[in-house]
């Protein structure tokens, strides 16, 4: 189990350093799902199944298919990959990279010098009926803000794609166009 | 299930197995059963009935020249047909065909069965992205939409059946419907359930990712060989997991009368289904695109929603005091 672990846990580090580093944005996206798989096995082996499963059909399986479908539509081409090749010089990751190692090596530092909690995925098996008594238990406030946050969300989404419809196809017109040119015959 | 190891291995083997043959099978059924009730015969000269047909189709398909187009996307071309194969594969690792003969009886069956579901998306999105051809990335286009909407009520017409077993695991709820079939008091569910199956597989009446009229072969236009053999199979397999689903979820899975063994039950229970997706391809018109969707978002979500709150009501009303 501990093994498992590990080897999700590498290939989700893996998989997100390669979506970032990608110039086609499809491969990129594809190892996004990676990631987003490795980390639903990494759920899976602390013992919490429930948000393991939710990881795989919301993350993996609608957004990043959502995030897709946008990238799809703006049909990209090679040109466009030589662009991001232009924009991403190495120059430019070189100091993050610099600081944000020295953020990693201090991480390391204390995950090593901590102690380690004494059997930690046996302890805490979370299966779906506990998930659901602590949200709808001590946790229902949050449930229902984001609730509130989620209608907000489809109101507003529901605002900026009504449009009046400026082109009609023939046979869904009205009658009316058809009876003015009879009149004008 | 350390004691069982060899049994264990016996049971994964016998379900793959199984459930490629059935996969081949219900190809030459399909197409037999097409030409019978379209008044005409069918292939019928390979092997007895035609039989054998399947076996040379695949010999054809093996022997076929590997054609990836030089504008394709070579890695992504090659990886979308195998998406396919592996998750509708993998979803048959949790369902109960028997009492035991269950590859893994994972407490969260249901969930494992609906992200399953969901990455099978990719394999559609991936191959007609890969293909670089504007017929096949208009029906990747449509089927990502459509497996992204259809999932939604498909997830949610399951949650009155979880509600009423209590459970996501698929043996449980098989064992929750001693006393009666879930279809019965889930019976919007399983309508619901059945018509974002046959989206699911986009099956006729609706394929459309895949309109030949329309869009040529849809999102494996540029697919040859093997690789549009293994989206070939995999929509075969697809729709013999639904009709798996449907019978462990609604129809009491291996439940029957005590005159024939419970697999046998299973087995009939499936074919039933299966013989029922062959009757609609072969009666069924095929709808528009907008009118698919359109009809999913306006009248299935809603009533989706309905049934949930109904059944979750309901059964707060009936066992009052349950915490």
């Amino acid at each position: 189990m501990e093994l498992t672990f590990y080897i999700a846990a590498a290939v989700a580090v893996l998989a997100t350093i390669m979506v970032i580093t990608r110039f086609n944005m499809i491969h990129a996206l594809l190892y996004l799902v990676v990631s987003f798989l490795a980390v639903a096995v990494v759920f899976l082996t602390l013992g919490a199944p429930f948000m393991a499963a939710l990881e795989v059909i919301v993350y993996a399986g609608a957004i990043v298919v959502l995030i897709i479908f946008v990238i799809m539509m703006l049909s990209l081409t090679r040109e466009d990959v030589e662009q991001e090749k232009a924009w991403l010089q190495p120059k430019l990751w070189l100091g993050p990279a610099l600081l944000s190692f020295a953020l990693l090596a201090e991480l390391v530092y204390l995950l090593v010098i901590a102690e380690m909690p004494a059997a930690p995925a046996a302890a805490s098996y979370v299966d779906a009926r506990a998930v659901g008594l602590a949200l709808y238990g001590p946790y229902v406030l949050g449930v229902q803000l984001s609730g509130i946050l989620l209608m907000a969300g489809i109101v507003g989404a529901y605002h900026l794609g009504r449009q009046k419809k400026k082109v009609i196809h023939r046979f869904l017109q009205e009658k009316e166009p058809q009876k003015e040119r009879s009149a004008a015959i | 299930m350390e004691t069982a190891t060899p049994n264990y291995l016996l049971i994964i083997g016998g379900v793959l197995f199984v459930m490629l043959n059935v996969a081949a099978l219900l190809i030459w059924v399909e197409r037999r059963g097409l030409a019978l009730l379209q008044d005409r015969y069918g292939p019928n000269r390979a092997g007895p009935f035609g039989l054998l047909i399947v076996a040379a189709d695949s010999i054809k398909l093996f022997f076929k020249q590997d054609w990836i187009p030089p504008f394709a996307d070579k890695p992504v071309f090659i990886l979308a047909p195998v998406i396919v194969v592996v998750t509708v594969l993998m979803s048959f690792v949790v369902i109960p065909f028997a009492p035991g003969i269950v590859v893994a009886d994972l407490n969260i069956g249901l969930l494992f069965f609906l992200a399953m579901s969901s990455m099978g998306a990719y394999s559609i999105i991936l191959g007609g992205w890969a293909s670089n051809n504007k017929y096949s990335l208009l029906g990747a286009m449509r089927g990502a939409a459509q497996m992204i909407s259809y999932e939604v009520f498909m997830g949610l017409s399951l949650m009155g059946v979880v509600l009423m077993a209590g459970s996501f695991s698929l043996s449980e709820i098989v064992e929750a419907q001693r006393g009666l079939w879930f279809v019965v008091p889930q019976i919007i569910g399983f309508v619901i359930f059945f018509i974002a199956g046959i989206a699911e597989t986009h099956r006729l009446p609706f394929d459309v990712p895949e309109a030949e009229s329309e869009l040529v072969a849809g999102f494996h236009s540029e697919y040859s060989g093997m690789k549009f053999g293994m989206f070939f199979i995999g929509e075969y397999m697809g729709i013999t997991l639904i009709s798996c689903m449907m019978v462990v979820l609604f129809f009491g899975g291996w439940l029957g009368p005590d005159f024939l063994p419970p697999i046998v039950w299973f087995i009939l229970k499936t074919a039933f289904f299966l013989g029922i997706f062959i009757l609609l391809r072969a009666s069924m018109p095929r709808p528009r695109y907008d009118q698919l969707m359109e009809y999913g978002w306006k009248y299935l979500l809603p009533l989706t929603l309905l049934n949930l709150v109904v059944t979750a009501g309901v059964l707060l009303w009936l066992n009052d005091g349950y915490r």
